[in-house]
């Protein structure tokens, strides 16, 4: 606990930003700081969404249309990376740096100065990525999993300047998380106990922990291929003793808490939001703490369930298929707390909640398609096909994101002092709800009919759900635009929010007014 | 009850000089990886002007952090939180050395005896006829074909050979530095600042040898075993996995030897105000420990 109590009157020589680009460049402060990872994510997102739609642009037909299958590749490459290390991660850690301090009651985050540094690593990191689209041989185009050979000995030159770019994004992964961790641990107010934090706070905590853990894996593992690529070691080659099987074990284990550290935050999001416009306690406090501490410490004896064919051992198999169903279990008690808590509750639908609900039922839909990758002989059907994309964009797209844009609608008026467009809201939700279920439902049947995955042309008898599967993702792409209209819209100007904005809200942040002060505490609020 | 008001550090322009730094350094990195072997790059002037910026900024970034706390600016759960902090980079640390003892036991408990025929996937071996599984990997699974084999291991070489064997003599100083460190720790507690930097003193010389015996071992390897990184999988792990850990010896050395000049010459430590320095010594500690790893399953398993 922080030395630092209750103290003295309102004489802070606090001063507001300071003027002109330095401030974004200089800046120290928890709430700059996150706006500048969630509009970077929010670039990020598009560009890698710009992406998306060249895969389904070519996807819409079958045979080759638009794009070279080489090209294909890096598209496919590159929307992966960028959707995971440059949308979804760091639109999580801006949250954290807006909501955090505030939840806790605390000035800032404990290390203003290195949150700065991690932040302004990403911008660099992503454009060493983005460049080697024009370097020579292209992109990298071995899949966002970049698995050895592909990565190794048939990769294009530019697998050096991803290598590297990784290797800071990694440096800014651990340092933002350290971050997080310390603010959590030091930081709070007096009398903010461990089991009265909000537990998005929790959910950070937790997730902070896994990429403290595993992004030092995944260096280690771009590490292992520099060497291979360029210095003759032989880690990923069974001629020199190693085998490309290695790859995948390091990979996946920091893969698997990596898919976690992409939901866990959504976690703590959703139970904020249900809480609030149920209007009810929300049910089962501690076991939603317990359930993520579950759910982390399993996510590190999981990763092989990504690997049932490449020939593990059969005790192996059986292992990790009992473990990640294993999962289930906390996963479960997760969701029936957000039901339980919706259930004679006065609840309203604006538009966070919307989000909020179809992130419960559309991310279960993708947990039972987990289970069912989950069970070994059946995975031997499904591994690498459509039936695997499906599941992983339910719980990336209407799971993560969705609740990123919950998130968003919930806590801008807190941001901006204004009221977002409900209208416009609603119908942002609408189009992004029918939309992501057209793209990724049918997936799931051209998956199971067979459909390998990462191909840019594909049988006959799978154009009819293709087209409709691509139709449905340009209308998702194109409500984006409508996202970044109504965000502008409430950064301009709008109705003015009050400092609690809904009825139903719990926790700090909604003690101060809308905007929240640019320093929000100087001295520890009181704590209940 | 003392009342403290939060305390948030300025705004600073060396965070994003440090992005900047890292920028030069990856890029300049890569080029010049990339363009190793070509007779006319200048990628390597990038990684030159990237590492400077980065000394450069990591210099006054801490300058001015210590002058801030000399003048009392910083809060005590500022300077808790560097506590924390420093302790999960440490944890951070542990998880990469983890990826490299991973692949160790992966390939000396599954890979390698698959490869030469044994165990449930020992299937394997049809595609190299005639391979034999045993560690240290000397002869690898395509005979050499691929790579330029070893002569010789660097296991232990049994007790007779002992006291010539140069990782039992980096253990024995290492292992002293850990305690010579500890030394000047117990010595600063009790406000003994000469004997505090004579021991630290030490420490930093014992690091140096460490760092040259090591030089000294790596000379042999490639000189006199023919083992080097292009020699398979042991010459792969082996060279890694220690590179990896003298390259912390190294960074370990360095933040104690500026520990030292600061207190040698600016007297910045007293028995209550020592961060700085307990940081380092926590750093070589766990420098110290990975290295008994190392010892342990590189060398004598």
């Amino acid at each position: 606990m922080s030395a630092v109590i209750e103290s003295h009157g309102h004489d802070d020589h606090h001063h507001g930003p300071a003027k002109g680009l330095t401030r974004w460049l200089y800046t120290t402060n928890h709430k700059d700081i996150g706006s500048l990872y969630l509009w970077f994510s929010f670039a990020m997102f598009l560009i890698g969404g710009a992406m998306a739609m060249v895969i389904r642009a070519e996807l819409f037909q079958p045979g080759m249309q638009i794009v070279e299958p080489e090209f294909y590749n890096q598209m496919l490459t590159l929307h992966g990376l960028i959707m995971v290390f440059g949308a979804v991660m760091p639109a999580f850690v801006g949250l954290a740096n807006w909501l955090v301090p505030m939840m806790v009651g605390a000035p800032d985050m404990a290390l203003p100065r290195m949150n700065n540094l991690s932040f302004w690593i990403l911008p660099f990191a992503f454009f060493i990525l983005l460049s080697s689209l024009f370097m020579e041989g292209g992109a990298p185009n071995f899949g966002w999993t970049f698995y050895a050979p592909l990565s190794t000995t048939y990769a294009p030159p530019s697998v050096t300047f991803f290598i590297f770019s990784v290797h800071i994004m990694g440096a800014s992964s651990i340092m933002g998380s350290i971050n997080v961790v310390v603010t959590i641990m030091n930081m709070r107010a007096p009398g903010m106990s461990l089991m009265k934090m909000p537990l998005f706070v929790w959910s950070w905590l937790i997730t902070a922990y896994l990429l403290i853990a595993v992004m030092p894996v995944l260096a280690g593992a771009v590490t292992m291929m520099l060497m291979d690529i360029h210095f003759g070691t032989s880690f990923f080659n069974a001629a020199g003793g190693g085998d490309p099987v290695l790859f995948q074990h390091i990979f996946w284990f920091f893969g698997h808490p990596e898919v976690y550290i992409m939901i866990l935050p959504a976690f703590g999001i959703a139970s904020h939001i249900i809480e609030t416009f149920s209007r009810k306690q929300l049910f089962g406090y501690s076991s939603m703490v317990w359930a993520m501490a579950s759910i982390a410490i399993l996510s590190f004896v999981v990763w092989a369930h990504h690997m049932f064919t490449v020939g593990l051992p059969l005790a192996a198999e059986l292992f990790f298929m009992w473990a990640t169903m294993l999962i289930a279990v906390p996963t479960g008690v997760k969701v029936f707390n957000w039901v339980t808590t919706m259930f004679k509750g006065s609840i309203t639908y604006e538009t966070p909640m919307l989000f909020a609900i179809a992130f419960v039922v559309l991310f279960t839909i993708g947990g039972f398609s987990g289970l069912m990758l989950a069970i070994t002989p059946a995975d031997f059907q499904y591994h690498d096909t459509y039936f695997v994309v499906a599941h992983f964009h339910y719980v990336l797209v209407p799971g993560s994101i969705f609740s990123i844009m919950a998130a968003v609608y919930y806590w801008i008026p807190k941001w901006t002092g204004n009221m977002y467009d409900e209208r416009l809201g609603k119908l942002h939700f609408w189009l992004s709800f029918t939309g992501v279920n057209v793209t990724f439902f049918p997936q799931h049947w051209i998956g199971l009919a067979g459909m390998p995955r990462r191909v840019p042309d594909y049988a006959l008898q799978f154009a009819d759900w293709n087209m409709i599967s691509s139709v449905g993702a340009f209308l998702f792409g194109a409500s984006q635009i409508l996202f970044l209209f109504i965000v502008l819209k409430t950064v301009m100007g709008g109705k003015k929010a009050t400092s609690k904005v809904w009825e139903g809200a719990r926790g700090l942040e909604w003690t101060v007014e809308s905007p929240a002060p640019y320093h929000t505490f100087s001295t520890p609020p009181k704590i209940n | 009850m003392s009342y403290q008001k939060y305390y948030v550090p300025e705004q600073s322009r060396y965070p994003i000089f440090a992005a900047t730094a890292l920028f030069l350094l990856v890029m300049g990195a890569s080029a010049t990886i990339n363009d190793l072997g070509k007779e006319d790059s200048n990628s390597i002037y990038i990684l030159y002007s990237g590492f400077a910026v980065f000394a450069l900024t990591l210099y006054l970034w801490f300058r001015t952090v210590i002058r801030e706390h000399i003048a009392g600016l910083d809060s005590a759960q500022l300077q808790k939180s560097f506590v924390f902090g420093m302790a999960w980079f440490i944890f951070s640390e542990v998880m990469f050395f983890a990826a490299f003892f991973g692949a160790l036991f992966y390939v000396r408990n599954f890979s390698v005896p698959w490869l030469g025929g044994e165990g449930e996937k020992g299937l394997a071996n049809m595609l190299w006829d005639g391979f034999e599984s045993t560690w240290p990997v000397i002869s690898t699974p395509d005979a050499g074909s691929a790579f330029v084999l070893a002569d010789k291991s660097m296991s232990w070489p049994g007790w007779g050979d002992a006291l010539k064997w140069l990782p039992l003599w980096n253990t024995i100083v290492l292992l002293s530095s850990s305690v010579t460190v500890h030394f000047a720790h117990l010595a600063l507690k009790n406000d003994n600042k000469k004997s505090f930097n004579k021991w630290l003193g030490v420490t930093v010389i014992l690091a140096l040898i460490f760092v040259g015996l090591q030089a000294a071992e790596y000379y042999e390897a490639y000189a006199h075993y023919g083992l080097t990184l292009n020699s398979g999988i042991y010459g792969s792990t082996f060279f890694m996995l220690t590179g990896f850990h003298g390259f912390h010896v190294m960074m370990g050395g360095f933040m104690l030897a500026v520990m030292l000049s600061r207190s040698v010459l600016y007297d910045h430590f007293d028995s209550h105000n020592h961060f700085g320095f307990e940081a380092a010594s926590w750093y070589w500690h766990f420098v110290d420990v990975v290295w008994v790893m190392l010892f342990l399953f590189v060398y004598i398993l």
